[in-house]
């Protein structure tokens, strides 16, 4: 077989593997989508999968009246940003400190935090579920969030992104009499929001889609963020078996998300690659 | 000495104070997260994991390697660490390649390739909690789509999660799903980095796609494959959250792993002892693959 000929068979084969894979990958979430559509009325068989005879939303509202998806989505929100927000202040001062300053006990200060990468959050929930316990601050917010306040990885990034950037500038800013928050503020952050960015979305994305810590440490509407007030949904026994009620919850908690994943996809998969471990 | 020089001179000693002083004020918030909430919970589970302390045993007793000998004596952790030793070895080995396949299929430009990389890639952004619960209703007895697609080709329907030799199977389907895009896009960012000419003199020389694929392509993506392969073996022995959904460990013990027993032998039975013995292992074998991620990424840092 000439090469030619070979090389467009592959092509064609290939193709045709690809497309059969895309729509083994694509249905679960097209006839998730379907059914939260059905009627409840109308039992589920092999004969109405993708469409009911009276589609309807009331799914959607029902779902809603169930479980407090608002008051998720808003614990969902705050717990995030608030981690965020508190990471992007500690990484930022944590990795100008270890780009441009020499001090004693560097080098094993900076192991120490790098530490954090090695050890999963998750391998600790015994002692951390302790700690937050004896703070009392059990089944609140900030009991979700504390954990994550410091961030090796952040860090490491920051001090990285920090050290490509010119020492002649921070002289020059010094010169002319800036203190180090000016030198930091306006030398050293905006060459690096690109770096900034990338951390964010990985934090944002991993803390969305946290579960087991939230579920250990929050007992309530109050605290619960919509990974664990979904898990509450689908556990409800009974409900466990009407599938147009959960599967609408389930579009309630991925349709934002893959909404923002289409409009952002280029800035989500780099993210991504930048941070494989998170 | 004048009162003048004596002030400029503790002001200055003063100044030059804080200016050693930055550096450690500028890392003590993170130093303190990570003390708090990595460094000293590493230390307090190693020291009580060598207690005794459950509901039988209210103040904890020494009892040295105690839970350890019994956690390697249990028929039931046996299982729990088989379970996860299995489930490590496919789905590691078959996301990686599937995740390779795709890329050289996808690495070329044509018109649906952005519509193709998201198909693959979407799945990663969906919380696991989500994504086990539509693969839940996938895999419901009967009408579950699963099930349809396989009596099309006249396979009995199966009770996928109730079956003690199928929920394995089951989760790992899900977790090949769930996590093959995100692998994928690595290995695409590897092979845009890979140079032209190779394959051009490659072509020259009389190779075919098959050739050149086998004897160019893979050898340079070595690195990127440990780098992967290492991500991938970390976030498998954390397998918790579609458990929790899906199965709850069962049907008897089939499916329960590493992260799960533990999460239930201190909220469900409250062996605080035994649930630090099992974190301590659980940390010993991802520390292990951690470092070899680590050297990995130098390679990756290297090689691309």
């Amino acid at each position: 077989m000439n090469r030619r000929r070979l090389n467009s068979i592959l092509n064609t084969v290939g193709l045709l593997v690809l497309g059969i894979i895309a729509l083994a990958w694509t249905v679960p979430i097209l006839w998730t989508f379907a059914v939260s559509f059905h009627s409840p009325n109308e039992p589920l068989s092999a004969t109405n999968l993708w469409w009911s005879s009276q589609p309807t939303i009331s799914n959607y509202s029902q779902a809603f009246d169930i479980a407090p998806f608002a008051k998720y989505y808003l614990n969902t929100i705050l717990i995030v940003v608030g981690i965020l927000a508190f990471q992007l202040v500690t990484i930022s001062l944590a990795g100008y400190a270890f780009a441009r300053f020499t001090f004693r006990g560097q080098n094993i200060l900076f192991f120490l935090i790098m530490l954090q990468l090695m050890v999963p959050s998750s391998a600790l929930i015994v002692p951390n579920y302790s700690t937050i316990r004896s703070l009392g601050l059990f089944d609140t917010l900030l009991a979700v969030m504390l954990p994550f306040f410091g961030s090796a990885f952040g860090t490491f990034l920051m001090r990285q992104t920090f050290k490509t950037i010119p020492r002649d500038l921070d002289d020059a800013a010094r010169m002319d009499g800036a203190n180090w928050l000016q030198t930091l503020w306006y030398v050293y952050i905006p060459p690096a929001r690109p770096a900034l960015i990338a951390f964010a979305l990985s934090s944002i994305s991993f803390h969305w889609n946290d579960f087991l810590w939230p579920l250990i440490v929050t007992n309530s509407t109050n605290s619960r963020p919509l990974t664990v007030g979904l898990a509450v949904l689908t556990q409800l026994g009974e409900i466990g078996a009407q599938w147009p009620l959960v599967t609408a919850g389930t579009i309630i908690v991925v349709g934002p998300l893959l909404v923002l994943f289409l409009i952002f996809q280029r800035q989500f998969i780099d993210s991504f690659l930048h941070s494989g471990l998170k | 000495m004048s009162i003048q020089t004596k002030i400029s001179n503790s002001t200055e000693r003063r100044s030059h104070f804080w200016a050693a002083a930055l550096p450690y004020l500028l890392i003590t918030p993170t130093l303190f997260f990570v003390v708090v909430f990595t460094l000293l919970p590493l230390l307090h589970v190693t020291y009580s994991s060598m207690f005794a302390e459950n509901q039988a045993v209210q103040v904890p007793k020494f009892i040295g390697a105690g839970n350890y000998t019994s956690l390697f004596t249990d028929p039931g952790f046996h299982d729990v660490f088989v379970n996860t030793l299995i489930y490590v070895i496919v789905t590691v080995p078959v996301s990686v390649f599937l995740a390779l396949v795709l890329a050289l299929l996808l690495n070329r430009k044509f018109r649906a390739l952005g519509l193709y990389r998201l198909a693959f890639f979407y799945p990663t952004v969906l919380p696991m909690v989500s994504a086990a619960t539509i693969w839940l209703f996938m895999y419901t007895p009967d009408y579950g789509l699963l099930n349809v697609f396989i009596e099309f080709f006249h396979i009995p329907s199966q009770n996928w999660l109730g079956e003690p030799r199928l929920a394995l199977i089951a989760l790992m389907i899900l977790g090949i799903w769930k996590q093959t895009g995100y692998f994928m896009v690595f290995f695409l960012a590897g092979l845009q980095g890979l140079p032209h000419d190779i394959f051009e003199s490659a072509k020259l020389d009389g190779a075919n796609i098959l050739q050149s694929i086998y004897y160019i392509t893979l050898p340079l993506l070595m690195g990127t494959t440990l780098f992967v392969t290492t991500i991938a073996v970390i976030n498998a022995f954390e397998t918790v959250d579609q458990i929790y959904i899906m199965t709850g460990g069962g049907p008897i013990n089939s499916t329960s792993m590493l992260l799960f027993d533990l999460w239930q032998t201190l909220f469900s039975y409250m062996d605080v002892g035994r649930a630090s013995a099992m974190s301590v292992i659980l940390i010993v074998v991802l520390l292990i693959f951690t470092i070899v991620n680590f050297v990995t990424t130098e390679r990756r840092a290297t090689y691309e």
